[in-house]
């Protein structure tokens, strides 16, 4: 249970002193947040070895965002992004393509082919030699198995398969590899995520890691993590990508973004995601 | 008393050149004289700031957005105040017009490697960009605010005490 009790607010209202902070809405930094009253998430815990000298905890963005948001993503009737994981599941037994296949023939039900998926990815793959992130994965399976076309990366047909595959590893740990054949890549996205981009002259690292838990104006700042991607953001009502949201954090950096989809965003996509390993997987989320 | 006449037009010439100069032609970016510890002593456009357009300045997301990372108890009634840096209202007594105007042209000469950004400068970011497009610039960076506005804050600044 979400216990919102009125010490927090008040801690909160101290904190907060003489000037109003938090575009309104405080969050329950304490809370705890259980799916469905069953479907225990971590999202605070101790934070993965390549961390633990910058981090003594990771923590969910959850975890900051306004009670009456978190309260939507514990239940699936309340949960908007649970509307697009229903369409989903029509596009998975749906065929397209030349070879006239559907994501269920090969995967049959995706509750059991899918489950654990999301929770090691971005992921080495064998025979192309190469880090995919799921949405390449997708896509790989569309272009060479089904001969259909790609999905755009951050469009909402892709973001609702994200979100499928995601929430049937709801709950289970992130734990995706870093060593082996994808640290090249890995380090690259490190490098990307403590580089001080654009005319702000502002990394990754500078909002997410030195700073999360203060307001920068009405935004309270998390850490930054993609364990609860794909997202359904209230703001513009619909699910929004990891790469979706990299783009507008590099973009409010008075910088030229990368594109999503890019090798670059991939390579971040893969650290980031190694920075969340121990959290839960909660995709698909509500932010604001 | 044959000098007097030239130094009356001396005089009258200093006057109109200095003002005229700083009209037309603010301090560059790239030329702004900083001493050891980041501060900057001379006008960068020789015209006194006006402290109401100061606040209007520190206040505005499209400008200074300075209140995005600074609490500022003058500009209360405009929420909402960031944490990030400093509350910044004794700033006038803790400051002067020198550390405020150096702070504000590049702050990282003052605090290596601060989150604050440089608001009078030009080059050396890595993949800047349009404004917040986005997109890559069209041509040479504006500095995120003029020399004028500089000048503006450094005189809202020194009345908060
Ligand atoms: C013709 C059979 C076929 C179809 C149709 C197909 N896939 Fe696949 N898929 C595979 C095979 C084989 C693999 C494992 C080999 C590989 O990595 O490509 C795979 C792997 C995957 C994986 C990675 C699983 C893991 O454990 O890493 C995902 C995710 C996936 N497919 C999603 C989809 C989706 C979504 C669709 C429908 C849009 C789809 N696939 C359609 C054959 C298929
Ligand atoms: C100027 C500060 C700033 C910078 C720099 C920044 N972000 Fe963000 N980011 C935010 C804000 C504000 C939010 C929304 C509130 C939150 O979750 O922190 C956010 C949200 C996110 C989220 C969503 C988290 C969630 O749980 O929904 C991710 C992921 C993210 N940022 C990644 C990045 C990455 C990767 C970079 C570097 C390329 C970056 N950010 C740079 C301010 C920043
Ligand atoms: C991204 C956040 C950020 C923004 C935006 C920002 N600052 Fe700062 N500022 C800081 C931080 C952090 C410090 C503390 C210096 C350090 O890093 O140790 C600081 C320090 C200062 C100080 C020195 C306080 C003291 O006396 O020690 C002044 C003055 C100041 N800022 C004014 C401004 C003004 C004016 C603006 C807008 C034009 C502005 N700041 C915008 C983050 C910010």
């Amino acid at each position: 249970m979400n216990k919102l009790t009125s010490t927090n607010t008040l801690v909160a209202l101290a904190l907060a002193g003489g000037v109003v902070f938090g575009g309104a809405a405080l969050a329950d930094v304490d809370g705890v947040l259980t799916i469905n009253g069953e479907l225990e998430i971590v999202t605070k815990t101790t934070p993965p070895a390549h961390l633990a000298d910058n981090l003594d905890e990771i923590v969910s963005g959850w975890v900051y965002r306004a009670a009456e948001t978190q309260e939507l993503q514990m239940d699936d009737f309340d949960n908007p992004g649970m509307l697009f994981v229903d369409i989903a599941q029509d596009d998975w037994g749906t065929v397209e393509g030349t070879e006239g296949k559907s994501c269920a023939t090969c995967h049959d039900n995706v509750e059991d082919s899918m489950a654990g998926v999301r929770a090691v990815y971005p992921k080495w793959n064998d025979e192309a030699e190469e880090v995919r992130t799921l949405a390449m994965q997708i896509n790989s399976c569309r272009t060479e198995r089904m001969g259909a076309e790609p999905l755009k990366i951050t469009k909402g047909k892709m973001a609702r398969m994200e979100a499928l595959i995601s929430v049937q590893s709801r709950g289970m740990p992130m734990n995706v590899a870093i060593d082996g054949p994808v640290q090249a890549m890995w380090e690259q996205g490190k490098e990307m995520y403590y580089t001080r981009t654009g005319q702000l002259e502002l990394s990754c690292a500078n909002c997410h890691e030195d700073s999360y838990g203060l307001h920068i104006r009405s935004d309270f700042l998390s850490q930054g993590q993609t364990n609860g991607f794909p997202v359904y953001r209230l703001k513009n009502a619909k699910l929004t990508t990891a790469h979706g949201r990299f783009k507008g954090c590099v973009r409010d950096t008075r910088a030229e973004t990368y594109k999503p989809g890019s090798a670059a965003f991939n390579a971040l996509e893969l650290y980031v995601a190694s920075r969340g390993n121990g959290l839960s997987v909660e995709g698909p989320s509500v932010r604001n | 008393m044959k000098n007097t006449p030239l130094t009356l037009v001396a005089a009258v010439c200093a006057v109109g050149v200095f003002s005229g100069a700083a009209m037309a032609n603010p301090v560059a970016p790239g030329a702004v004289a900083f001493d050891e510890d980041g501060a900057v002593a001379i006008s960068l456009t020789g015209v006194a700031g006006d402290a109401v357009n100061g606040a209007k300045i520190m206040r505005t997301k499209s400008l200074g957005n300075c209140i995005s990372c600074h609490e500022v108890t003058a500009l209360a009634e405009f929420p909402f105040h960031g944490e990030i840096g400093p509350n910044l209202d004794s700033t006038g007594d803790n400051r002067n017009a020198a550390e405020i105007r150096g702070i504000l042209t590049n702050s990282k000469n003052t605090f290596p490697g601060t989150m604050m950004p440089a608001y009078y400068k030009v080059d050396g970011f890595i993949r800047p960009g349009n404004r917040y497009t986005g997109k890559a610039p069209e041509g040479p960076l504006d500095p995120l605010l003029s020399a004028q506005q500089i000048e503006d804050v450094v005189a809202f600044l020194l009345t908060l005490k």
